[in-house]
């Protein structure tokens, strides 16, 4: 098997650790919006990044073929292309597939080949019972630990994902994302300590659709890889980011559990609160401490997790990172610093600090709950802010 | 008899601080001191002493010190005293040499090689002086996931147990140890809010109330067991083996059978309780799976039940079995894990450091997937908060403690458990030396005991920016090792201090 960790760890760390801006926006009205906002806002937070990473995350860029799965696979060698193709046409029915266009920047060096994939999973070969999205996770995860220089870094339908070496802002203008258009986007700009960078470790990191975006050090990375490995997640990275996206695909995917109650798991209540509950609360969050308490994410973080219909911007319990949230209209926008979400939406219904560890979730309107809660409360434009609940 | 043995420890006494009080005469269980009226001396049997340093803390005018003897044979890598005055004493007596308490020879101690992590800059550390830190710890079979219905969570039918820290009082039975001293542990317990373990001498009815703070067992000897000693509980333990004496029963004096442990154990007064070494419905992984589900159905499934055994090779593959057969608690004793008494061959030549056992266990259990099945306890060997956290980190969900609750008590190590003549009245019946425990003193004790260790694991967390125990649970990555080997270091699952 490949070792990745060579290529994105190469001082062979036990996790590389790196720090972020994030920046989410999602229309819960489902318009969809070009990414010239969210790269003008990610962009506002520079500072915050050293150039060794970018990357964006969109949904809704790809309607015309919204039913196959996009695949985006960056290729470091013209053989280990020619290798991909192939297991791909072994595996998959290819309906369409495409070098994604680039415009090459002074700031951008030694990119990768990008491609991408319009497929369906084959079923031949196949001879047991497993579902369309076990099939391809399961591909994917084959591509990325046993083909050299191959590396599938998106893997959803009608969304897609563009990250690379460079500030955000480069890689945008690097892949023309101006003239992408979706309803969620989300941003990241990087801070790794000493880690060279490479194309695939930037954020978003993501697995079939859903994708994270990650600012922190998560203090229990030990423990989280070693429960997620029990389960099958190889975590070939050694980043916590790759962690918190794994996490997601066993909690919500898998083990089909609302994201309100993924991020309880990250950041449940501590014990003294717990025991203060009501009957029926109080026994959901001992059964979820007590069952996944090795997925509970200790230090400082501040994520967004996007799939389609949902975003969710979450922090740690005791809040290490910063989380600011906004809302005009029908928009919701999630991010590091408040002054990027002024930059682009000076006229704001609302902007607040959200609770630690309380998630704010957006949702598409029509699919059941409400479009806005924040700590499993509703969320109004005109609703007065609630402070320290 | 004449005896070439050495007198092992040495007395001397102030005589200018001495005033002949006899308090020392008095406290000496073992008959090392005498007064001569005749010439109005304190006169010595040095050749008695254990060491266990009764009189010296007892004196009130500090005049006596006991101290190694120095005497030497000549110096000789190979026959070393120890060696030699064994060696006497079988050739005098005949019989398998006993003592008490964990193996005392010097190999390794793992946790003296393990350092823990901490936090700087790019993740802050957690003062626990401000913020919450939690010790919390459940014991019992998880499921390997939950189901959510109409928005609520499906109720798991997974019973467990609740610790307020991951410390509980190791399995001493009532008959080893005095009543004061075992009731003193179950009090301590329930106050805490953690467990201790009756061990397999029956469980005396006045204290069936600190129920929900006690682990009752089902040893090979079965003593005092009827269907209340369970239900009373909080969990059932059946227990295979020990590290102390790996593969072997026990054997309590029948002098030591009062009226009351004869009533407790289910006995007849002053007979010998035989514990044999196998459990004779045991002798494969399938009749112990019969077991566990007699006992879960004699229980109506309420309580986990826990299986111990002591760390030996092929403990992994052991552990494996015995979680596929039911058991929702696994505990590994070390080769360092004390007894009341056992062939002292036995005690420190067999078995394995429970360092590297755990290590090797909690590895085979994620690997075959079945880790959140059952708990993992260890036991033998565990010093202070340091060794709690570290054993932890390994993957351990919590310790058992012995040798350090009966330091709490009074106990010195001088290993004489096995005499019945325990000077601290812990390892004792006999009526004059057991009240020297006294239960409300000997709780509080205890009570201070897992105190200081919490708070002292809750600055650990702390300094790593953790602010919950189970994000330690099996996260190696917060240890280093150091002076190991690289096959040691793989063993643990560990990287080398600087790697």
């Amino acid at each position: 098997m490949k070792d990745l960790s060579r290529t994105n760890n190469p001082y062979n760390d036990e996790k590389v650790i790196s720090q972020c801006s994030i920046f989410g926006m999602m229309d819960t009205s489902g318009k969809l919006h070009s990414g010239k906002q969210v790269i003008t806002a990610i962009s506002n937070m520079h500072e915050r990044g050293n150039g060794l990473g970018g990357g964006f995350a969109i949904y809704g860029c790809y309607p015309e073929r919204a039913e196959d799965y996009a695949l985006h696979i960056m290729y470091h060698t013209r053989a280990s292309r020619d290798e991909t193709e192939v297991y791909l046409k072994r595996f998959f029915e290819i309906r369409h597939s495409e070098e994604i266009p680039t415009f090459p920047t002074p700031a951008i060096k030694n990119p990768p080949d990008v491609f991408r994939y319009f497929v369906q999973p084959k079923m031949e070969e196949v001879h047991e019972i497993i579902s369309d999205n076990d099939l391809v996770a399961r591909r994917v995860f084959k591509i990325n630990t046993s083909i050299d220089n191959a590396y599938v870094f998106s893997s959803g339908k009608d969304m897609g994902v563009f990250k690379g070496v460079g500030f955000p802002e480069q890689i945008a203008e690097f892949f023309g994302l101006e003239d992408y258009y979706g309803y969620i986007w989300t941003a990241h700009g990087r801070f790794p300590t000493n880690t060279q960078g490479w194309w695939g470790g930037a954020h978003p990191f993501s697995l079939l659709d859903w994708t994270v975006v990650h600012n922190g050090e998560i203090s229990s990375y030990g423990a989280n890889r070693r429960f997620l490995e029990m389960y099958g997640y190889v975590c070939t990275m050694h980043t916590d980011t790759e962690v918190v996206a794994y996490a997601v695909d066993l909690l919500a995917r898998k083990h089909e559990l609302p994201i309100e109650t993924v991020m309880d798991i990250f950041s449940p209540p501590v014990w003294e609160q717990i025991d203060r509950l009501e009957t029926q609360e109080r026994e959901y969050f001992e059964a979820l401490r007590k069952v996944y308490g090795p997925l509970l994410l200790n230090g400082p973080f501040a994520i967004i997790v996007a799939h389609h219909g949902e975003m969710v911007a979450h922090t740690d319990r005791i809040r290490l990172r910063p989380m600011v949230a906004g809302l005009s209209g029908d928009i919701v926008y999630t991010s590091s610093e408040e002054s990027s979400i002024r930059l682009i939406s000076p006229d704001l219904d609302r902007v607040w600090i959200p609770v630690g560890g309380h998630p704010v979730i957006a949702r598409l309107k029509g699919i059941p709950g409400h479009d806005i809660v924040e700590g499993g409360k509703p969320v109004g434009g005109a609703e007065p802010l609630e402070v320290g609940n | 008899m004449l005896t070439s043995l050495l007198p092992e420890f040495t007395v001397e006494r102030n005589e200018d601080r001495c005033i002949q009080c006899r308090v020392c005469e008095r406290q000496c269980s073992f008959d090392v001191y005498g007064y001569d009226g005749d010439h109005d001396v304190m006169v010595h049997r040095e050749e008695n002493c254990v060491a266990c340093q009764r009189c010296a803390v007892l004196c009130p005018t500090n005049a006596l010190n006991i101290s190694n003897n120095n005497y030497t044979y000549k110096p000789n890598a190979n026959w070393t005293r120890e060696h030699i005055q064994d060696l006497k004493k079988q050739a005098e007596t005949g019989g398998v040499l006993l003592t008490g308490m964990g193996c005392d020879k010097p190999h390794k101690i793992y946790w003296d090689h393990i350092l823990i992590n901490a936090s700087q800059v790019t993740n802050p550390s957690i003062d626990p002086l401000r913020e919450p830190m939690e010790l919390r710890t459940f014991l019992g079979r998880k499921p390997d996931h939950l189901e959510m219905k109409d928005g609520k969570l499906k109720r798991m039918d997974t019973p467990s147990v609740q610790l307020t820290t991951p410390i509980m009082f190791g399995a001493m039975s009532y008959g080893a140890i005095s009543y004061n001293s075992f009731s003193s542990l179950a009090r301590a317990a329930y106050e805490y809010g953690t467990l201790f373990n009756t061990g397999e001498g029956g469980w005396p009815k006045e204290l069936r109330k600190y129920g929900k703070a006690t682990i009752v067992q089902c040893a090979s000897g079965r003593f005092g067991i009827d269907l209340d000693y369970f239900n009373d509980a909080a969990v059932v333990e059946i227990k295979i083996g020990q590290g102390a004496k790996p593969g072997i029963g026990g054997h309590l004096p029948g002098e030591k059978v009062s009226e009351h442990i004869s009533q407790t154990r289910m006995i007849p007064e002053g007979s010998d309780a035989i514990s044999p070494a196998p459990h004779h419905d045991i002798y494969s992984i399938e009749d112990l799976q019969m077991l566990i589900h007699a006992l879960k159905e004699a229980t109506d499934y309420r309580m986990p039940v826990s299986v111990k055994i002591s760390a030996v090779h092929n403990a992994p593959a052991i552990a494996s079995g015995m979680v596929r057969a039911g058991a929702d608690i696994i505990v590994l004793d070390g080769l360092r894990g004390g007894t009341g008494a056992a062939p002292k061959i036995l005690r420190d030549n067999v078995g394995i450091p429970i360092e590297l056992a755990l290590a090797a266990v909690d590895t085979r259990l994620r690997n075959e997937g079945v880790r959140n099945w059952a708990s993992l306890v260890v036991s033998g060997g565990i010093r202070n908060s340091a060794d709690v956290f570290k054993a932890i980190a390994l993957g351990a969900d919590a310790v058992y403690i012995g040798t350090p609750a009966l330091m709490a008590l009074g106990c010195t190590v001088c290993q004489k458990c096995y005499t019945g003549k325990c000077a601290w009245g812990i390892t004792t019946q006999d009526p004059y030396l057991t009240k020297r425990v006294n239960p409300e003193i000997g709780t509080r004790s205890l009570v201070n005991l897992l105190r200081a260790w919490s708070l002292e694991i809750k600055e650990l967390l702390g300094c790593g920016g953790i602010n919950s125990i189970e994000s330690v649970r099996g996260n190696r990555l917060q240890l280093r090792g150091i002076g190991l080997e690289q096959w040691e270091l793989d063993t643990l699952g560990i990287r080398g201090a600087g790697q």
